[in-house]
């Protein structure tokens, strides 16, 4: 294996200040409570910043301002209007985007070469996509005077902070409602910076509110009753126990939860793309992804075959320093994250299924965990069925088409698929039968502004991205 | 001479393509008649029946669908007088017959009209398409009986889900009649279940059924009992078509959002290359 020096992105670019308020109304505010909680580089453990914790009552103050900003500003505004302040918006952050993607890193923990080529090209392009529907809404299929609903309240993960935060606000604000969005408690810094940029670009004050906080502030936020349209990206727990308490209520929802793809390959695929694409469905982001391809379906008779290829491109994943541009896996996200991902991998040797890593090194502070696969894996194994969300692949094979299918589907989630094969008619028969939101043919984890993105069964129900994304914003 | 001794009908359950009583042996008399009235078994069982249809509906082609709503249109029209007997007003039974029709029509539309190709930043192929949900469970609106129980069962099928349908308690002849009409319109067995009965007895049996995907509240007008039942229905996240208002107008024109509701988007890529 080749050494590489060390390539490390600078820090200079961002300036992190020692703590944060909640951004309500246009201003950065403390909390009624005064309350706060720490942001924590996962790769270091070094302690970013102190954030504020949003109680009840903020959460009230920002919907009220929310709320009169709609009435007052936003939904009167014309969409013309709205469409600049979203280009100005997505100049900024092409603008800042080195700035951003460091940041991201820093509170993420996620490599720069994915936050600064993925994440962040993905974040401007989602606000350019939406700031042209806004004065376009009676030509996007949903009849001829399309309505917006009134003030959204979004909780969004920390897998993809700023991504996800893109995937909520643009379409929002480009169907003309005003948002109050929770960013997940241990990656608040880019939503925050995101406010700046909302300054920077002078949207009127209360059209975006950022409360950060944890489970509590996220309940406070999506059982207003003055919210008009929740929608949340996260565990199907949490989803199922959002869709409970919106029950009865007049609020609109979408969900994005769990997942637990499928990603199948068959004999006649070429092999070395396979598992390129095994490999970035699984460890991209450190599998911290609702839609990784967690599960690989491999054919019987090229099993053998695909995972030694597998192994050999796995002991070259460089793990370690996120802002290194070197590094393809980065730091587990959270203490608390990586106690899940041990629990469940110490669950799939303990249920019998053997355990393979590359022998790497880890470094000593922060949160880190070796790509992993296990193989010998049944479809009774945890680790067959609960979403580990961490860089641990589970092995199956399978041998007929009939019997892929049935083992894909074998599973209460259903947001992504993947398939490798060269035989066309097979992709697209074996596309029909697959349930699952996303099929990515020979390649994996791509996403588009313009392509909805969104699962079936219990990965949650609504489609975020392309025309489809405006629908969840829209009273159609 | 003496007159005719007529004969009468036993009005009893659809599910699977048949017509049985309710397992519980139960009956109601209601609009002069004995109902069946279905048990949480019978709910069970139309499940059953639903769930084995979707690969066979989902899985025929959009122009057999259509053909056979359309079917559908051309026996009701050909009962028109037998519904009217049972006391549905004339001119409902003309706007249900004309809505067999329309949605017969959309069904090799909606994936254009709901679908696309998707322009993608990139060298792919990028395509969405809808796919009917799976299993929907129905309480059907309370009046008006048939228009309102056509314009709640039409758009579910249309696109290839199956349904379990608790028709209005107060008013079933017309929905057991409709069965009659389904059962001879070359609709496959298992696409449409009809239970007669409670809704209080079937519909949270049906909300908390962990294999159906999809609940259209539209005929439960108790707000707390709806609200309950979109509680149950969190469980396995079945998307949820919420209560109609009191004064829905079952005579405009229906648009397609209960059809869009009752639909998953699939979005498939593949990469272009020589």
């Amino acid at each position: 294996m080749f050494e590489y020096a060390p390539a490390p992105e600078s820090r200079s670019v961002v300036d992190i200040k020692p703590s944060y308020g909640l951004f309500v109304d246009g201003a950065f505010v403390d909390p009624a409570s005064g309350g706060s909680f720490k942001s924590v580089n996962p790769a270091s453990e070094e302690v970013l910043a102190e954030i504020a914790e949003a109680g009840a009552d903020d959460v009230d103050r920002a919907v009220r301002a929310a709320r009169t900003a709609y009435e007052k500003v936003w939904g009167p505004m014309p969409g013309r209007d709205r469409a600049k302040y979203l280009f100005r918006i997505a100049r900024l952050i092409q603008e800042r985007s080195r700035e951003l993607a460091v940041l991201e890193s820093l509170d993420n923990g996620k490599p720069i070469k994915e936050s600064r080529d993925v994440d962040l090209p993905l974040v401007a392009a989602h606000f350019f996509y939406y700031a042209g529907w806004a004065d376009k809404l009676p030509h996007a299929g949903f009849g001829p005077d399309p309505k917006p609903l009134g003030v959204a309240a979004q909780v969004i993960p920390w897998n993809f902070p700023l991504l996800m935060l893109a995937w909520k606000i643009a379409p929002a604000l480009a169907a003309g409602n005003t948002v109050v969005l929770k960013p997940a408690e241990t990656t608040p810094l880019t939503a925050l910076l995101f406010a700046e940029i909302c300054q920077q670009a002078d949207l009127p004050a209360g059209v975006v509110n950022i409360v950060t906080g944890a489970g509590d502030t996220g309940r406070a936020l999506v059982e207003h009753p003055g919210v008009d349209k929740v929608a949340f990206t996260g565990s199907t727990e949490v989803g199922r126990a959002i869709a409970r308490s919106v029950a009865g209520t007049r609020k609109k929802l979408t969900l994005e939860l769990g997942g637990k793809a499928a990603n199948i390959v068959f004999d006649d695929a070429p092999i070395d793309q396979a598992v390129e694409g095994i490999v970035n469905g699984i460890f991209f982001n450190q599998g911290h992804v609702c839609c990784a391809g967690s599960r690989l379906l491999v054919q019987e008779s090229v099993a053998d075959r695909v995972l030694e290829s597998l192994k050999r491109r796995m002991a070259q994943l460089r793990v370690g320093d996120p802002l290194d541009k070197n590094t393809d896996i980065g730091a587990i996200n959270s203490a608390e994250q990586l106690t899940r991902i041990r629990e469940l991998s110490d669950a799939g040797s303990a249920e019998g299924a053997e355990r393979w890593s590359p022998p790497c090194e880890l470094p000593e502070r922060g949160f880190w965990f070796a790509p992993t696969i296990f193989t010998g894996v049944t479809q009774a194994h945890r680790i067959a069925r609960e979403e580990i969300f961490g860089p641990v692949l589970s092995v199956l094979t399978f041998r007929t088409p009939a019997e892929a299918v049935e083992k894909a589907n074998n599973t209460p989630y259903g947001l992504s698929a993947g398939i490798w094969t060269d035989k066309g008619s097979r992709i697209l028969w074996l596309a029909d039968r697959l349930r699952a939101g996303v099929v990515w043919a020979n390649t994996f984890n791509k996403f588009d502004p313009t392509s909805p993105f969104g699962g079936y069964k219990e990965s949650g129900y609504g489609r975020e991205g392309g025309r489809h994304g405006l629908e969840g914003y829209l009273n159609v | 001479m003496s007159e005719r001794v007529a004969v009468r009908k036993t009005y009893k359950l659809f599910i699977g393509g048949k017509f049985p009583r309710s397992e519980s042996g139960r009956s109601y008399l209601v609009q002069s008649a004995n109902v069946s009235l279905a048990s949480r078994k019978d709910a069970r069982d139309a499940v059953v029946a639903a769930r084995a249809a979707v690969k066979g509906w989902a899985g025929a082609t959009a122009y057999n669908r259509g053909q056979i709503l359309y079917r559908v249109a051309e026996m009701l029209e050909g009962r028109r007088e037998q519904f009217v007997a049972l006391g549905v007003p004339a001119d409902e039974v003309d706007a249900a017959i004309d809505r067999w029709v329309w949605y017969a029509g959309w069904s090799d539309k909606l994936s254009q009209v709901y679908g696309g190709a998707n322009p993608v930043a990139g060298p792919y192929f990028n395509l969405s398409a809808p796919e009917p949900t799976g299993v929907v469970a129905v309480a059907a609106p309370e009046e008006p009986a048939l228009l309102g129980l056509v314009s709640v069962i039409a758009p579910a099928i249309v696109t290839g889900n199956t349904v379990v349908v608790a028709a209005s308690p107060a008013a079933p002849l017309a929905a057991v009649t409709l069965a009659e009409v389904l059962a001879t319109s070359d609709l496959p067995g298992g696409v449409v279940n009809i239970l007669t009965g409670r809704l209080t007895e079937t519909v949270p049996t049906l909300a908390a059924h962990m294999d159906v995907n999809a609940i259209d509240l539209t005929g439960v007008a108790d707000a707390e009992l709806a609200a309950d039942l979109e509680i149950k229905a969190a469980e396995n996240l079945k998307r949820v078509l919420r209560p109609a208002p009191a004064d829905h107008d079952w005579y405009a024109d229906p648009g397609i959002t209960r059809m869009t509701t009752l639909l998953e988007t699939k979005t498939v890529w593949h990469p272009k290359g020589v």
